[in-house]
């Protein structure tokens, strides 16, 4: 087996330094070697999204990445969302608007959509579906899901996301 | 937009006691009490599961169809460095035929063993064979790699017309049917049971009819489709006592079942339900718990199994494919006269399938003066079959609600009006016998005669409009709930439902309601098998009706208590004490908040702790009208939604939000059903499409908003008038779809899915 590798990244706004096998996904090192559990395990093979997380402000499926590539990258996490004492506009807005059920899709819908609304403040209801299709809800039918992102990009919500960002 | 149908319109409608009642915390929309863990990623889901000490699993599966496991070596696994346990059919209990009910479903453990670890053969392609131990994932994955079963591979049997035939290749050689009556057949044989249900004289009603229309239907195998894996973390420890934390459906059905299959007191075993990532009826069998905990009591170390997509999609799940044939006759004024159905269901590799249900419902929506109903319930090597979501509804509503179209079509008759003068009321009885309580399907016809979307006019080439109805039956079973007070006036609820969709709030507020408290004010928790009473399985649409009855007796057994303090604190006889609104009251305009009360009850007798059980059994019929406009590309045959309207009797809606999200919920799992989703096998039996991409579940690319139409007929059973409302949304929409698209392109689908290659092979039929 190969040996293990020391990668170091800024993960949820932290320089981090974490040991991995070459053959870990980031997946599994999130949550098995980092302890964050929030995001969640679908397929592993790419095709539910609930493993989103964003690598350098991209949404990726952590299931298809390499651990050992994100070397100098920017990983953030659902953990790192919400401020310590205020929730993201986004995890209002789904709390508000009944989008979980289950909620084991939840933190990959809500990286997903943090990534949409990061580059276009106030997307169609098309663009939302289009930039959310890589995540699968099967409690939903997604009709809140979409409402719950729509009403976190309208006006008052986008200074809000601001003042998170900030 | 959402709509309510608002109870004073109803109200010569709505039957009487509940409907009349004012809500303070019914009919709101709190946000729910696990949002916060659920949406920053601290919610505990059962893969999240970390122990001291901690083994992880794998699993070595079969990778043919219908094969004999002649040997199976595990000598090299066992040699490789880190893999603490191997465990094969030799190292669990050969249990006896027993049956165990569910709660949504029955299993026989002698068979529920067989299935979760291969014994005598391997019956489907995933079926498990062996099971490791291992100080991590990937040393688990090597040593399955080098286990070796020799198999000895025999004739796979796919459809369940071919499992039917005489000469058909034989899954179970002790399997003999099982008649109506009970009685046992006298040879070995792929069909399971044989059920019939008669009402009237069936050939005379046809007699009566002017048009008789007779179909034939075939659907496939389909996939629950929940998102979370299944998985499994176990400890047997040192005094013989088993915990498992798990994402389950039911934490006491997975209990009972694993005190079958492990041979142990189930005082012996505790199960953790963990947060579960969906279910929708697939997660109420055990798979992985009974091997995690052998592989635990072999090693001595906790041991986690999480199972793999594609072993999800080959090994668990899913709902039958079916072969309906049903026949309706109506007379020149569009009543049906009788009616027919023969029904077959695939059961998978073991018993099982839900066409008992499936012969139930078929006609259920409808007044059938004479009617008759024959279901088989059919083995084949596929995997044991599951609930989802209504089951067997769905398959025969396809049929039934297909076939009035026809007839519609025939009389010139709206189907609307066909539905609201055959539909069944109070009083109505169903064929398999039980007689309708107050019920809403003439409501929900009604409720799309006067949608928005019924009154605007479809216009465009291509599109057409549908409509269809379903019915589920709804359970009630067993619950329990405890309740503390809390000294700061707070209720702490601890109760045995697994909650898949919001359902703590829904139950919490029922006991907010009933002690006249905010619904913030009361903490919900799901109970673990040592900490709750007995629970059935979070399924049949049961939580919020029976739980939440449960719950409001817990409340009612804390107002009891509460009366009995102010008596003692004010020194009068507890009769001349009343409890309102979260207030009791007492002579001479004495008085005591809720609040107030709590931080008394240290120095006035101590802790007040409620409970409450519910046994009640008439959870009132769910019914359902549908309609959709869908569009047909004439070149590819895709077919899109345009627009949904789902209309519903939902009884009260407790917490209308997630009532509605039931509702859109099951109309898109509808719409895959219909449109997309299907178990595509090779000759060998080997499943072709066993990942998301393939298998290709509705995303919400694909969908438009879907409109809910909450219809309230409170259930004159329940002290909130609370119906089931979780199933039902599923059953109408391939129907509707089917219509629609006749109305579409003029080409009747009698097969589902409904997917473009099986559209264009219609639209080509046509041509030639």
């Amino acid at each position: 087996m190969a040996r293990k590798r020391i990668v170091s990244a800024i993960l949820n706004g932290t320089e981090q330094e974490f040991l991995c096998a070459p053959r870990q996904t980031l997946l599994e090192v999130l949550r098995d070697v980092l302890s964050l559990t929030g995001t969640k395990e679908g397929c592993s093979n790419g095709n539910c999204g609930a493993c989103t997380v964003l690598l350098d402000g991209r949404p990726v499926d952590s299931c298809l990445v390499l651990a050992v590539e994100t070397e100098g990258c920017r990983v953030d996490t659902i953990e790192g969302l919400a401020i310590p004492d205020q929730l993201h506009p986004l995890q209002q807005a789904f709390l508000e608007n009944a989008a979980l059920q289950c909620g084991i899709c939840t933190p990959g819908f809500l990286m997903s959509a943090k990534a949409l609304l990061d580059g276009n403040d106030d997307p169609s209801e098309e663009e939302i579906r289009f930039a959310l299709a890589g995540n699968l809800c099967r409690c939903t039918g997604y009709d809140k899901i979409v409402r719950a992102v729509q009403s976190a990009a309208a006006p008052t919500s986008a200074d809000a996301r601001q003042g998170a960002s900030e | 937009m959402t709509a309510i149908v608002n109870k004073n319109e109803l109200k010569q409608l709505a039957a009487e006691p509940a409907a009349q009642a004012v809500y303070k915390v019914i009919g709101t929309r709190p946000i729910r009490h696990d949002g916060v863990d659920k949406v920053t990623g601290r919610a505990r889901y059962g893969a999240d599961v970390q122990l001291t000490g901690l083994l992880f699993g794998a699993t070595v599966r079969s990778p043919h169809t219908h094969a004999r496991i002649v040997s199976i070596d595990t000598s090299q696994a066992l040699a490789l460095p880190g893999v603490r346990a191997v465990i094969t059919r030799d190292d669990l209990i050969d249990p006896k035929h027993r049956v165990e009910e569910l709660g949504e479903g029955a299993v026989d453990i002698a068979h529920l063993s067989r299935n979760v670890l291969a014994r005598e053969k391997a019956l489907y392609r995933g079926h498990v064979v062996a099971a490791i131990a291992a100080d991590d994932v990937h040393i688990a994955e090597e040593a399955a790699r080098l286990i070796r079963v020799e198999y000895e591979p025999l004739p796979p049997v796919l459809w369940v017309l071919d499992a039917m035939r005489d000469d058909s290749p034989i899954l179970l050689p002790d399997l003999r049917t099982q008649s109506i009556a009970g009685q046992k057949g006298d040879r070995p044989t792929n069909i399971a049971r044989h059920f019939r249900y008669e009402k009237g004289d069936v050939a005379e009603g046809f007699k009566q009819a002017k048009v008789v229309i007779e179909r034939t239907f075939d659907t496939a195998t389909v996939h629950q489709g929940y998102i979370e894996p299944h998985n499994a973390t176990a400890l047997w420890n040192a005094d013989g006592h088993v915990t498992v934390w798990t994402s389950t459906q039911g934490a006491f059905a997975a209990r009972d079942q694993l005190g079958g299959l492990l041979n142990l007191p189930i005082s012996q075993i505790k199960v953790v339900p963990m947060e579960i990532g969906g279910g929708f009826g697939g997660k109420i069998a055990v798979y992985l718990e009974p091997l995690a905990a052998v592989l635990s009591k072999k090693s001595g170390r906790p041991v986690k199994l999480v199972m793999d997509r594609a072993s999800v999609f080959e090994a668990t799940g899913p709902t039958p494919a079916s072969h309906i044939r049903v026949k309706i006759g109506a007379d020149a004024e569009g009543r049906i006269t009788a009616a027919e159905a023969w029904l077959a269901y695939e059961a998978g590799a073991f018993p099982g399938s839900p066409i008992n249900p499936g012969c139930m419902c078929v006609f259920a929506c409808y007044d059938v003066p004479n009617g008759r109903v024959d279901g088989y319930d059919v083995v084949v090597n596929k995997p044991r079959t599951n609930a989802y979501r209504a089951p067997g509804a769905t398959n025969a509503a396809m049929a039934t609600e297909t076939v009035i179209d026809e007839i519609c079509e025939e009389l010139h008759l709206d189907p609307l009006e066909f539905r609201a003068k055959n539909a069944a009321r109070e009083g109505t009885r169903r064929i398999d016998g039980p007689v309708y309580s107050r019920i809403g399907m003439a409501e929900t016809v009604e409720a799309i005669r006067n949608s928005d979307h019924w009154q605007t006019k479809l216009e465009g080439p291509c599109r057409g409009r549908g409509v269809a109805s379903g019915f589920w039956f709804n359970a009630g079973l067993q619950s329990s709930a405890t309740a503390t007070v809390s000294a700061d006036g707070r209720v702490a609820l601890v109760e045995g439902s697994t909650d898949i969709g919001g359902s703590r709030t829904g139950i919490a507020m029922q006991l907010a309601e009933t002690l006249g408290i905010p619904a913030e004010d009361v903490t919900p928790t799901v109970g673990d098998t040592d900490g709750i009473g007995y629970t059935d399985v979070t399924g049949g649409s049961r939580v919020t009706y029976a739980t939440g009855w449960a719950a409001h007796e817990a409340g009612q057994d804390i107002k009891r208590q509460l009366i009995q303090r102010a008596a003692l604190l004010w020194d009068v006889d507890p009769s001349d004490v009343t409890y309102e609104a979260g207030c009791l009251h007492g002579p001479g305009d004495k008085r005591i908040t809720f609040r107030e009360l709590a931080a008394k009850l240290a120095k006035t007798g101590g802790p007040v702790i409620g409970r409450g059980t519910s046994t009640h059994n008439k959870p009132g019929g769910a019914f359902a009208t549908h309609v959709v406009d869908v569009e047909v590309d004439p070149e590819t045959a895709k077919v899109t939604i345009l627009r949904y309207t789902a209309a519903q009797d939902v009884g009260t809606a407790i917490h209308p939000s997630y009532v509605e999200g039931q509702v859109q919920g099951g109309v898109v799992q509808g719409i895959g059903w219909a449109l997309n989703e299907e178990y595509v096998y090779d000759a060998e039996g080997r499943m072709r499409n066993a990942s998301f991409l393939d298998y290709r579940m509705p995303t919400c690319y694909d969908v438009p908003m879907i409109e809910p139409l909450l219809v309230e007929v409170p259930n004159p059973d329940h002290p909130f008038g609370v119906r089931g409302v979780g199933e039902v949304p599923i059953v109408p929409p391939p129907a509707a779809i089917a219509n629609a698209i006749h109305q579409a392109i003029g080409v009747r689908m009698r097969q589902l899915p409904m997917s473009p290659p099986r559209v264009l092979h219609e639209i080509l039929a046509r041509a030639t």
